[in-house]
């Protein structure tokens, strides 16, 4: 008990001290948002080895003060290449954030198509307040997890993205997150609202990068809106430094005939943890929540999911893979939640992990809670090494073994990655897979193809 | 070109090959016949090089060169090609990118310039019509899903675009029908040739019609028991492998 209000407490302190500076301060209903949110983390805390969720996954000893809360300089770090989530489009539309501050020398929004408002949380708190309010509900702060609570009484920065109603974007739109090379490790709290209006259709990809090696903590929160028949395909990659700590949480609810696919890659970070919770809400409403992670040394990587089907016909498909080597730690949790009366719910989920090392390990909790009686839900959990035979087979033809190894690596993530149905993310990814491995490895072209 | 010296053999602790003399020269063909468990996929194995298959006693030369210290990609680089008894499946792995990686890694140990995407793709497709393999089979992931024939050729069509100097075949007749082992004995015989050598495991003369050995042996209790020519087949044909001690082992 003593040790959680010393973890706690700092936190809280650093409220106080920058709460009057913070976007939006003069808003009444953000400032009762931001109280309700402080208060609720100050109830809950930061997670403990107690708490059910984070039972894999132990914040290193962190000393908040630690960390201190970003400035203006801090996003006058010097950048010396945009880490690109596709890096060959051009005129992309894409928004760049170096420690959480805006970049518009490194942004570019003259594409932005019409019936699209996308653009800095601070910006839009000052354009259209309503709309932001509209998505936050104060009246009952559904944050229950000590970090999100926190998010939303610290948030800072984020970006908001709205497509109207019908309107069908082609192009993917880029996020760039950049943090570290500040003179002390820096704290953020981003804070994204996505919005996609009845019918309309995009593809959101999201890259979290680190600047130079050096600690710092990321704590965001993204809310998301699939309306009625809409379609959102949001792609996220995290190369964080190896020491960043990356801490995300994503709540989604998802319409009637909706589509909600992400797929998140995690290579590398001190400790990362990505919890989506997504609601489907409508009959016929889909998501595809899946992903890849590769982490080596003694990163530590958690994918923690929870659906709720809430009327029939929905359903729900997650397929993870990860490669662990040296002491890394890998975590999945995944919750399928079939409520009373969602009849002729498909869900389907898979994690499996391999170990390139005896000390790496991996925690996979599949849970399924089932209230309706005439359902279709599976999963899988499998954790296991390379394949010595396959290994042998492909040395006994004249491959070298550490191109064998990696061969066999990538093979096993590209079945993750038929997930994507982007084809340009599928490759942009499969590349991201490749400079993971070490030493020589093949191309990414050849592999994904088939 | 392959010379076997009192070759003895561990697998999980226990010794299966007991003392192995076997010369091969370049230019001829050897067949292998014994009953099941004899260790004749042990012998490949270990010619080959793969982890687990401990040499305890004597040698194996290639080219006057001791193998067994050899890693299995030397010893394919250098010309030793197997062709398993069990192909492997590896999902997600295309055939055709294998093979790819395969023909260069091979051409790179053998200084040899590397084929690029273009020249592959010439080089594979004659290959396969040759050896009338389906297209689809290049595109699909190694093995995965192969009728038992069809990863047979698929076996084959390494072999061929490996262009080995010692080619072990461990019963690539097993599972083909009668087209195919046609076939497939057509590559084999393609292969033969002055700088080549061939070694092939089987159970059944109807290979060796098509594939005609120069010398034939019978490999039981981890031992060369016997060496003749091609009527030694014959013969076994008729009467088994009683007279060598064995009903079954
Ligand atoms: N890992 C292992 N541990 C212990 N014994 C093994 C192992 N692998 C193979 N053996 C044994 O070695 C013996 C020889 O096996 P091998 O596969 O070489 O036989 P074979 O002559 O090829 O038989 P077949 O004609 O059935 O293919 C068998 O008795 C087998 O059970
Ligand atoms: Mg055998």
């Amino acid at each position: 008990m003593v040790m959680q209000i010393n973890a706690t407490q700092p936190f809280v302190d650093q409220f106080d001290d920058v709460q009057s500076r913070l976007p939006g301060a003069k808003l009444p209903w953000l400032e009762a948002f931001r109280k309700a949110g402080i208060e609720k983390f100050s109830k809950i805390g930061v997670p403990t080895i107690k708490t059910e969720a984070w039972k894999y996954t132990r914040l290193p000893n962190i000393d908040c003060k630690e960390f201190r809360s970003a400035n203006l300089e801090d996003g006058q770090v010097a950048v010396n290449a945009v880490a690109k989530f596709l890096p060959d489009a051009l005129n992309q539309v894409r928004l760049v954030y170096v420690n959480g501050i805006i970049r518009p020398d490194l942004s570019n929004l003259i594409n932005l198509p019409d019936g699209v408002s996308f653009e800095p949380l601070t910006q839009a708190l000052k354009n259209d307040p309503e709309f932001i309010e509209s998505q936050l509900s104060t009246e009952e702060l559904k944050y229950d997890q000590g970090f999100s609570a926190l998010n939303a009484a610290m948030m800072e920065s984020g970006t908001v993205f709205r497509v109207a109603k019908g309107v069908q974007v082609k192009e993917p739109i880029e996020i760039v997150y950049m943090n570290g090379g500040t003179d002390e490790p820096i704290i953020r709290h981003p804070h994204n609202v996505f919005v996609l209006e009845a019918g309309s259709q995009a593809t959101l990809v999201k890259r979290h990068a680190g600047i130079a090696t050096g600690a710092y903590f990321n704590n965001a929160v993204t809310e998301i809106v699939v309306g009625d028949g809409a379609i959102l395909k949001h792609y996220t990659v995290q190369t964080d430094c190896v020491e960043a700590i990356h801490l995300s949480t994503v709540n989604v609810r998802v319409g009637k005939d909706a589509t909600y696919e992400t797929f998140n890659v995690a290579i590398g970070g001190r400790l990362s943890r990505t919890e989506t919770r997504v609601r489907l809400e409508g009959r016929g409403a889909h998501c595809n929540l899946s992903g890849a992670y590769m982490m080596r040394g003694r990163e530590h990587c958690d994918n923690t999911t929870i659906v709720d089907h809430l009327v029939p016909d929905t359903t729900a498909r997650e397929v993870f893979k990860g490669v662990l080597d040296d002491e890394a730690r890998g975590v999945f949790q995944g919750k399928l939640i079939v409520h009373k009366d969602a009849q002729r719910t498909n869900g389907h989920q898979l994690s499996r992990a391999l170990l390139l090392s005896d000390r790496a390990e991996m925690d996979a909790k599949p849970e399924l809670e089932i209230y309706a009686d005439d359902v279709k839900c599976s999963h899988g959990a499998t954790t296991g090494q390379i394949d010595e035979n396959a290994l042998f087979y492909l040395r006994s033809r004249g491959v070298p073994e550490a191109l064998a190894r990696n061969l066999l690596i990538q093979s096993f993530i590209a079945e993750a990655l038929e997930e994507i149905s982007d084809e340009n993310v599928r490759e942009a990814i499969a590349s991201l897979v490749v400079h993971w491995l070490p030493a020589q490895c093949f191309v990414a072209d050849e592999w994904v193809q088939a | 070109m392959l010379e076997i010296k009192n070759l003895h053999a561990t697998v999980g602790g226990k010794e299966i090959l007991k003392g192995i003399n076997l010369t091969v020269n370049a230019g001829e063909v050897h067949a292998i016949m014994g009953p099941n468990g004899s260790g004749k996929s042990t012998l490949s194995y270990v010619i080959s090089g793969k982890d687990g298959y401990e040499v305890t006693e004597g040698q194996i030369l290639y080219n006057g060169i001791d193998l067994t210290e050899m890693e299995p990609e030397i010893r394919a680089a250098e010309g030793v090609f197997l062709a398993f008894q069990y192909p492997v499946e590896i999902p997600g792995v295309p055939n055709v990118t294998f093979l790819k990686e395969a023909v260069n890694a091979v051409r790179r140990h053998r200084g040899e310039e590397e084929l690029d995407a273009m020249q592959f793709v010439k080089m594979i497709k004659a290959k396969t019509e040759e050896l009338g393999i389906a297209k689809d089979m290049l595109k699909r992931a190694v093995n995965v899903g192969f009728s038992g024939g069809e990863k047979k050729r698929n076996e084959i069509l390494q072999m061929a675009v490996l262009n080995p100097k010692l080619a072990v075949l461990d019963e690539t007749d097993s599972g083909l029908d009668i087209d195919a082992l046609k076939i497939v004995s057509d590559g084999v015989n393609q292969l033969r040739s002055d700088e080549r050598a061939i070694l092939v495991i089987t159970h059944y003369q109807r290979l060796l019609d098509h594939i005609v050995p120069d010398f034939v042996h019978v490999l039981a209790h981890g031992k060369i028991q016997r060496s003749g020519g091609k009527e030694l087949a014959l013969e076994l044909e008729e009467k088994g492998y009683a007279q060598y001690g064995i009903a079954a082992e």
